[in-house]
């Protein structure tokens, strides 16, 4: 059986992984290397990194860091920021990424999805949306809109639309942010989620909001998402906890949750 | 020496990372020279069955593949699509592929998202060097829309995604997974493991 899975994700800024609150007011945690190695020892199933300067200041991501995280993990790995060209996508992948993610980029030229799925394959191809909720008109049904450049810029596309769309243009994964939730650490937007897992038919992630082991079986439990992302209550000081993988696992294992099981014996 | 077949269409490198990791002597090989010298190939696999023909045969790298395996017998690893093109045929694109094992490849059903991502429960029905250790079954990870379907008894091993499917195959000197092992954490590497002593100390197969 399938199972569901928990991926790790962490904006890089200048090397270092650091954490932000609502897109805003970042700190600084550690070099992503160690933060890969540290992660992927704990039996993480996927890691993503974001490069959340490289947009703004016009640049492409940090490939030397893309590399030496690729040297210290042996479980799918994810980059975004600042992917702009199928010669980009190439430079990230043979760096040692498995997948992109793609997001005010596909807003911008939505082909690329499509040119960076049939150069590398679907799979490749992550389509992360950042929703947020407004009130429901005609040109927003879902009640969801969709917003680019760190959620700084609000596009007017519905996010039920958009998914369709990314999906009907080669996305292999769809990643649902909730603007609401990010940093909140009170819980997934369940309803947005589950509304996009049931819209398309490749696999989607719920990402924002979570904090406590519970937040990610209510998820599993009450929507249809193939994953969740978890970030601060994994290594957040400012979480007054931190949760360690085998901690997440025992409680969603316990609740009868289908995962890759955490082997005591690694 | 382990070759790993670097194509433009493949992800090469993670699959030299992770040998790098397991202490495997191995090197990331582009002409057909280059796979001449080495004692066992591993053709990594990602994307389309067209695309990863195509790329293959532009680096001129096919007959070279062919030679080593099929007449001078030295172990190969298919991973991924490198397991699906190893059949004579692929429903992704109609794609007409290499046709080393008799079998075709096909979609999953539309009951299931697809593609299929993530870690699947992974049952080994044969003893083979190849899942020496692994006990009855173990988790990897699996991209993919579509599957093989071979007409030989050579499935090694088989999980679930809306039916039974085969994910892993054996017949002679040639070995594949339809998962990454390079990507599938621990579980992943010590199977790669087994397959870099099938070649390091010339473990027989049949």
């Amino acid at each position: 059986m399938l199972t569901k899975r928990l991926i790790a994700c962490f904006d890089v800024k200048n090397g270092m992984v650091t954490k932000a609150r609502n897109f805003q007011d970042n700190i600084d945690i550690a070099p992503a290397q160690e933060v890969a190695k540290r992660i992927y020892d704990e039996q993480i199933d996927e890691i993503i990194f974001y490069d959340i300067m490289a947009s703004a200041e016009k640049r492409m991501i940090d490939l030397p860091m893309v590399k030496r995280v690729a040297e210290e993990v042996f479980v799918p790995f994810t980059v975004g920021g600042g992917i702009r060209s199928l010669e980009d996508m190439y430079q990230v992948l043979k760096a040692g990424a498995e997948k992109i993610s793609i997001d005010s980029m596909a807003v911008r030229h939505p082909e690329i999805i499509t040119r960076g799925a049939l150069a590398f394959g679907r799979q490749c191809m992550v389509l992360s949306m950042q929703v947020k909720k407004v009130p429901v008109t005609p040109q927003i049904p879902s009640g969801y809109e969709i917003a680019i450049d760190g959620a700084r810029v609000f596009t007017g596309m519905d996010a039920i639309a958009w998914a369709k769309e990314g999906e009907s243009r080669g996305a292999g994964e769809i990643c649902v942010n909730s603007i609401d939730r990010d940093g909140t650490h009170q819980g997934y937007d369940l309803e947005i989620t589950q509304a996009i897992a049931e819209a398309v038919n490749i696999p989607v992630i719920a990402s924002g909001g979570a904090g406590t082991p519970e937040h990610l079986r209510r998820l599993f439990t009450e929507t249809d998402v193939s994953a969740g992302i978890i970030s601060s209550m994994l290594y957040s000081p400012r979480l007054p906890r931190n949760y360690t993988v085998a901690e997440i696992k025992a409680e969603l294992g316990a609740a009868g949750i289908p995962l890759r099981p955490y082997r005591e014996d690694l | 020496m382990i070759g790993v077949i670097d194509y433009r269409a493949g992800n090469a490198p993670s699959v030299y990372h992770a040998l790098r990791r397991i202490g495997a002597t191995a090197s990331l090989v582009r002409t057909p020279e280059e796979i001449e010298q080495v004692d066992g190939l591993i053709l990594p696999g990602v994307g389309a069955a067209d695309a990863t023909i195509v790329s293959l045969e532009e680096d001129n790298l096919i007959d070279a593949i062919y030679q080593e395996v099929l007449f001078k017998h030295k172990p190969f690893l298919g991973i991924c699509v490198g397991l699906q093109i190893m059949f004579e045929h692929s429903d992704e694109d109609d794609t007409p592929c290499l046709g080393w094992l008799a079998g075709e490849v096909r979609q999953f059903p539309k009951t299931v998202r697809v593609p299929q991502i993530g870690y699947n429960e992974v049952r080994f029905l044969k003893d083979h060097p190849l899942v020496e250790d692994m006990g009855a079954s173990d988790y990897f990870y699996f991209v993919n829309s579509y599957y093989a379907v071979p007409e030989d008894d050579i499935v090694l091993a088989e999980a679930e995604y809306g039916l039974p499917f085969c994910a892993m195959v054996a017949s002679r000197n040639m070995m594949a997974s339809q998962f990454h092992m390079e990507k599938s954490g621990q579980s992943g590497l010590k199977m790669l493991h087994n397959y870099v002593r099938i070649v390091e100390e010339g473990i027989p197969l049949c």
